[in-house]
């Protein structure tokens, strides 16, 4: 704007002058105040961002030594259900039986568990459809046809290493990190 | 407003003279709803129901504004302060019954007014702009009512939250990081509770700011009509007040009364039960489904059922949004010149099977992904894009449309018969 009054001013200087000061004062000022603005929005946008007490709960310790082979209990981990399972030696056959071209996100169960625990299949309980809980965890709830978990809300079937076999979730229910504290004692997160 | 023969605003005393001086607000309403917007005088009553939209928008923020005085927005407190509300706030189970329904009266009537826009080729130029900011309204109605069902923090607000917000984490790469800033959390939460009702409340503003827009857009060129042809001569028209404040204050009298039957005879019918249980993260209801109308829209989701370069999932997620972008391209996608659906035959017949093909998915949204509903619900959703993409294109291109009406005029005073037939087969002499 400045810019354009002042080229029609015949007592400035002449157009073909190149770069000005007024030029140089212009770019400087608009992008001072670009930068400034996009320093504001930072906070008006991470602010959404989870919050330090939500971040403070995303690690927890789990006791395994209550959970019999067969077996599988839901706990919470960052306000998701979390799925312990305590695998049966035919539930491992079954899983580590299947050819890894079959499986639509290929992974073995020694991927899916820590060396030495392949019983204890640790997994998120969201399905990776759209985040509905899976069955399976309880006892007496369906576990679909692979013996794993199956998702209600739109039919997704997890084999007994919580693998997608059949419906619509794209992946594998997600291994969190975790580690093992001792030998019943295993820390999420 | 657009034609020079619109009435003058004048102002009636001395007060309103020093006041059309100053702030010539009264002077804006004339001619926007009073006796300066000539309108054509053939609408029929499909032309009602902009004006019930604005009447439904009006009744959602009164009663939601009343509802927010007596509700808490934390996890802990929402489900129980509905149920304060609904019993023991005065006349709150009212207030609550008409907020609820009058939001799917909100979109039974912005279907209405939509499909009525879609057979009368209201979105074709010169009125594109309007058509393209109407379908702006309904992409915030649409965050605005999903926002609004997560505030009872019962089991289906809690699961749609998380199901619609899951929907983002479908993008690559940053689709995580994005539904973690949605809900500021991993799952919905108190974070999320508390911005959607932050939303819910400034929503509905900014679409009584882009319905503003609607009209002014509207009225550069002045209302559609029935025909299609273009108001010529002053007989094309009637002023707004009193021919279509009248015939708009009959619509606003059934719209009311369907209301009141519905919130005083049958207020949960359109609701799912699951939503008086509370929330609850660790068990999903056997069957999520949205609010009605967003069924359509789930039915598309839910379609892709095979990874194919992308997964699934993302498939969905792009159909469901692409299937109301698409309109935005409309304007541009039916290139034939007639606009109204009366005067092209071919076209009536694909628009009363796509009116029964949305239906169908609307259908199909509702049912559990199960055979056949999945097949059904893949055939309606190709069949959908297919009508604008392929179809509607071919249509314009190929269709002899009937004769027109040299003008409006003349298709209403010729008489009823008349006025739907064609030109060329004039059925009798006029009386």
């Amino acid at each position: 704007m400045a810019t354009a009054q002042h080229t029609d001013n015949t007592i400035g200087a002449a157009p073909d002058e190149g770069v000005r000061r007024r030029d140089f004062i212009n770019i400087a000022a608009v992008s001072f105040a670009g930068v400034g603005s996009v320093a504001v929005l930072y906070p008006l946008i991470n602010q959404m961002n989870p919050s330090a007490d939500v971040l403070a709960l995303s690690s927890i310790e789990v006791d395994l030594s209550a959970i019999e082979p067969g077996q599988a209990i839901k706990t919470i981990f960052r306000k998701q259900p979390l799925f312990v399972r305590h695998l049966t030696p035919q539930e491992i056959q079954a899983a580590n039986t299947v050819p890894i071209s079959e499986l639509r996100d290929p992974q073995t169960l020694a991927e899916r568990t820590k060396e030495g625990k392949a019983q204890w299949l640790i997994t998120m309980g969201v399905c990776t459809h759209l985040g509905c809980v899976p069955l399976g965890a309880a006892e007496g709830e369906n576990r679909g046809e692979y013996g794993g978990y199956f998702c209600p809300c739109h039919g997704s079937h997890y084999d007994t290493a919580a693998r997608i076999r059949k419906g619509p979730a794209p992946t594998n229910l997600e291994v969190p990190e975790y580690a093992f504290a001792s030998d019943t004692v295993v820390q999420i997160g | 407003m657009s034609f020079p023969w619109a009435e003058e605003y004048r102002p009636s005393n001395g007060f309103m003279r020093w006041m059309d001086d100053r702030l010539p607000l009264p002077r804006l309403v004339f001619n926007a709803v009073g006796g300066g917007y000539p309108v054509p005088r053939n609408l029929n009553h499909f032309w009602n129901f902009g004006v019930l939209a604005g009447v439904a928008l009006t009744i959602q923020i009164i009663t939601g504004i009343i509802l927010a005085m007596h509700y808490a927005p934390a996890a802990t407190m929402a489900f129980d302060s509905v149920e304060h509300i609904m019993r023991n706030v005065n006349q709150g189970w009212l207030l609550r019954y008409a907020h609820s329904n009058g939001a799917s009266f909100f979109f039974i009537v912005t279907y209405i007014h939509i499909f009525r826009g879609l057979y009368y080729g209201s979105y074709k130029a010169p009125r594109e702009m309007v058509w393209l900011l109407g379908l702006v309204i309904f992409l915030l109605m649409m965050a605005t009512a999903f926002m609004g069902y997560v505030l009872p923090w019962g089991q289906m607000s809690f699961w749609g939250a998380q199901v619609i917000t899951g929907l983002f984490a479908a993008i690559p790469l940053v689709g995580e990081p994005i539904q973690q800033w949605l809900l500021g959390g991993f799952a919905p939460d108190n974070a999320a509770l508390n911005r959607f009702f932050s939303l819910h409340y400034l929503l509905p503003f900014v679409i009584a700011g882009v319905i503003i827009l609607h009209i002014w857009a509207l009225h550069i060129p002045g209302s559609g009509n029935p025909t299609g042809v273009d108001v010529k001569t002053p007989q094309d028209t009637v002023p707004f007040h009193p021919y279509y404040t009248a015939k708009d204050g009959f619509g606003v009298g059934i719209f009311l009364i369907a209301l009141a039957l519905l919130m005083f005879f049958a207020p949960n019918l359109l609701g799912h039960p699951d939503n008086y249980i509370p929330a609850n993260p660790l068990s999903t209801p056997t069957h999520i489904t949205p609010e009605w109308y967003f069924w359509p829209f789930y039915a598309i989701l839910r379609a892709f059922t095979v990874d194919f370069i992308l997964p699934a999932k993302l498939w969905g997620v792009i159909a469901m949004f692409a299937s109301i972008l698409l309109l935005f391209f409309l304007p541009w996608l039916d290139k034939s010149p007639v606009r109204s659906g009366s005067y092209r035959p071919l076209f009536r017949m694909f628009f009363v099977i796509l009116l029964f093909d949305v239906f169908i998915l609307g259908w199909m949204g509702g049912l559990p992904a199960e055979e056949p509903f999945v097949m059904i619900s893949q055939t309606a959703t190709i069949y959908y894009f297919a009508h604008f993409l392929i179809i509607l294109p071919l249509v314009s291109a190929i269709e002899r449309p009937l004769p027109l009406p040299r003008s409006i005029s003349e298709s209403v005073l010729h008489g009823e018969k008349a006025e739907a037939a064609p030109l060329g087969v004039q059925p009798a002499p006029a009386e």
